[in-house]
């Protein structure tokens, strides 16, 4: 009677692999291969840029120059050329257009093949999206609406001509640019990214989004997103990202800097779906990112990730609480499997008095992956009153895949407290068997168990993010337990 | 319903069942019993459709149907329900979302829409009074954090959801105390009907108390060795398992 044998389920799930797997022909306008001072100052120029930023670049590639790989994660993976890489690719009709109808029709087909039809989401979510293909912006919506409020959010390389003091003031900040190799290198060469400025007191009315995705064969994709909400302001913001399937490592090396001011909370939300490689773990994105938001006295800032794609992930999104009663917020969804690896978690790093950060992360292992939290609770000799709550869980689908915990407390404040709760567990055959009992087949079972697993992650996510993401969790576990 | 004939099983070459018939006709209640080992929750487990088990021989035919043939889930579907003798907890899955996903699919399987929010919630409304549980109990998580006795009255809550054609009670009654039992028992009783079945399978008199079969059958060793009407449950509960397996020997 069963007529649909493994052999079936095997093609349909190489059918499923990467359903984000498409390139687009849009000529593109490429500077040559490596990478060099020359590079940097071509860069530079091609963006129009002022003297102290180039400077800035500069000063960064002399310091990567200086610093090596490094090789603490808990993650294999061959060292990408960085002499074989592109650094620029724009697409070749990058004027920016004032109108939706204005936009190239092929680059709107590449965006609703990715779910977000703009004009869909204008409509129906009223989400203002900032959409990065290949690190040039190339469609800014709902910028009037932000504007009468006195809300920035451009491209990157729109902020640097138009606002130029705020940039100044701003980059760099956070992730200073010797703070690790890969942040030295996206302060070297970083292309385009998105930049947002609430103004004090203004509650953004809107959730702020942008759409990060590699076209470009062979070119790696280094943004940077600077967002300052002002005191007592208030942002939510979403970022996606998906990349096509192709045969060779993509590099994707981002820096993302939060400033929350005083009284001012930002929300700050990714759902990363890069491509992870082929099932023999062959090609994939290295994502190699640093997260990090400043928190001022009484202000909030709150990460929500769910990572499902890339072939190795490298992403530690961090808060400093350098103001008194100041919050932190880290909630993961870290998804692995075939050959995936993952090295992630956060850092709460406790300066002010009566500051609070609350960790929760959920690693989901299949296939033959490898998935790793590292956090870091750091409690300062002033942070009185710190507290922390740290919960790292493991859920495990296969024999053959790997969960690690890697939790790192540094305390030298001895009214802190800390909490950590950690559990390793096997997604149950007796879980699936008695969903199966109940005339539930094992694709929805395993779609409801981990949902159920990442419900505390997943329900921080705004409404139409957390769909998305409960979509990209069943997609990219399907057929994985055993 | 369903007709068992000659079922051999095995579990890592060990012989569970051998060589069990059993036939239990619609508007029927069947209890088993058997001491411990004799292979009663193997049998519940066959039925249901799980995988640790060889099947070296023997048939069962459920409604006309092979029911070996057909996949766990798809046997559900069909309207075999396993109550299980221990619930499992999927946390983070509510009660209500768990039970309106297994009545869609069922619904879908039968090619009829899915249910309606406003009849759902009707639904567990009626069906919750039945078992006296909580209303809180419906939505938290599925059998997470409850108590032995609420996860037993869970499953006959869901029973009551899914309106199974054929219940099997695993050692529902283990681990209860006699008010739970009392509402067990009426749960099923209130549930049973002409068209449906149901096999309880128990240690303990004590249960068949409260839901009177029609038949009693003692499971040993792989067999159903003595079947006979209710009053079979008394003498077993009198005189123990021993001389069941006297006679066997004698014979």
């Amino acid at each position: 009677m069963a007529t649909y044998t493994e052999d079936d389920l095997a093609k349909d799930l190489e059918g499923k692999e990467y359903e984000f797997g498409f390139t687009t022909d849009i000529e593109s306008d490429k500077a040559p291969k490596g990478l060099n001072e020359d590079i940097i100052r071509f860069i530079s120029a091609k963006k129009n840029e002022p003297e102290w930023l180039l400077e800035f670049r500069l000063d960064s590639y002399r310091t990567w120059l200086q610093m090596t790989e490094p090789e603490w994660a808990h993650v294999k993976y061959n060292k990408p050329d960085f002499q074989d890489i592109t650094y620029y690719a724009a697409p070749k009709q990058s004027k920016k257009y004032e109108s939706w109808d204005d936009v190239d029709p092929e680059m709107k087909e590449t965006m609703s093949k990715l779910g977000i039809s703009l004009e869909e989401q204008k409509r129906l979510t009223g989400v203002a999206v900032d959409f990065v293909m290949d690190s040039v912006s190339v469609a800014t919506s709902f910028k009037a609406k932000l504007k009468e409020l006195g809300i920035i959010f451009c491209s990157f390389s729109e902020a640097v001509q138009e606002y130029p003091e705020l940039v100044q003031k701003y980059m760099g900040t956070v992730v200073p640019k010797q703070d690790n190799y890969y942040a030295a290198l996206n302060s070297a060469v970083f292309t385009d990214g998105s930049f947002c400025y609430i103004p004090k007191g203004v509650r953004c009315p809107m959730e702020l989004s942008t759409y990060f995705r590699i076209n470009e064969s062979g070119t790696g994709q280094f943004e940077r997103t600077l967002v300052v909400a002002d005191e007592g302001s208030y942002v939510s913001y979403l970022e996606g990202c998906t990349a096509p399937q192709r045969d060779e490592n993509q590099l994707h090396a981002a820096v993302v800097e939060l400033i929350a001011l005083d009284d001012a909370e930002i929300k700050y939300s990714t759902v990363q779906n890069w491509f992870p490689g082929d099932k023999d773990g062959n090609g994939g994105v290295f994502n190699f990112v640093t997260k990090r938001g400043m928190c001022h006295t009484n202000s909030k800032i709150s990460w929500t990730q769910v990572e499902t794609g890339s072939a190795v992930t490298w992403k530690y999104p961090s808060c400093v609480l350098k103001g008194d009663n100041s919050v932190g917020e880290f909630y993961s969804v870290a998804v692995t499997n075939n050959f995936q690896q993952a090295d992630t978690g956060t850092k709460m790093i406790h300066l002010g008095k009566n500051t609070k950060s609350t960790i929760i992360s959920k690693g989901i292992s299949a296939g033959e992956s490898q998935n790793s939290y590292r956090g870091l609770v750091q409690i300062h000799k002033n942070a009185e009153n710190a507290r922390n709550f740290s919960q790292c869980d493991s859920l495990l689908m296969t024999d053959r895949c790997g969960a690690h915990t890697f939790p790192y407390i540094e305390c030298k404040n001895s009214t802190a407290k800390i909490e950590h709760e950690a559990t390793t567990s096997k997604i149950g055959e007796d879980q699936i068997f008695y969903c199966l009992q109940r005339g539930i087949d094992e694709e929805k079972a395993i779609s409801l168990i981990v949902n159920g697993y990442a419900k505390e992650v997943l329900n921080q996510l705004p409404m139409e993010f957390a769909v998305e993401a409960q979509k990209l969790l069943t997609i990219s576990l399907e057929g994985s337990v055993g | 319903m369903i007709t068992i004939k000659n079922l051999h099983a095995n579990i890592e070459d060990k012989a569970i069942l051998k060589g069990l018939n059993l036939e239990v006709k619609a508007g029927e209640v069947h209890a088993i019993m058997g001491p411990n080992g004799a292979g009663k929750s193997t049998l519940a487990s066959i039925l249901a459709g799980k995988e640790d088990y060889e099947i070296t021989e023997g048939s069962v035919d459920f409604d006309g149907e092979d029911l070996l043939e057909m996949e766990t889930e798809e046997r559900a579907r069909e309207g075999l329900f396993l109550a299980f003798q221990y619930p499992v907890e999927i946390p983070g899955v509510s009660n209500i979302n768990f039970l309106r996903t297994a009545i869609n699919e069922k619904r879908e399987h039968k090619g009829e829409d899915p249910i309606s929010a406003k009849d759902f919630m009707a639904l567990v409304r009626e069906k919750s009074k039945l078992v006296e549980l909580d209303a809180k109990l419906a939505s938290r998580s599925v059998n997470e954090g409850f108590s032995g006795g609420e996860k037993k009255r869970n499953e006959i809550f869901q029973m009551a959801m899914l309106e199974p054609k054929l219940a099997i009670l695993d050692e529902t009654d283990s681990g209860l105390d006699i008010d739970a039992l009392r509402i067990v028992a009426n749960g099923v009783n209130t549930l049973k009907s002409d068209d449906n079945a149901t096999i309880v399978i128990t240690h303990y008199q004590r249960l068949l108390d409260y839901i009177v079969p029609d038949f009693v059958h003692v499971l040993y060793d792989g067999r159903i060795v003595k079947s006979g009407p209710k009053e079979l449950a008394l003498e077993l509960e009198e005189k123990g398992y021993d001389w069941i397996k006297e006679e066997l020997v004698e014979a």
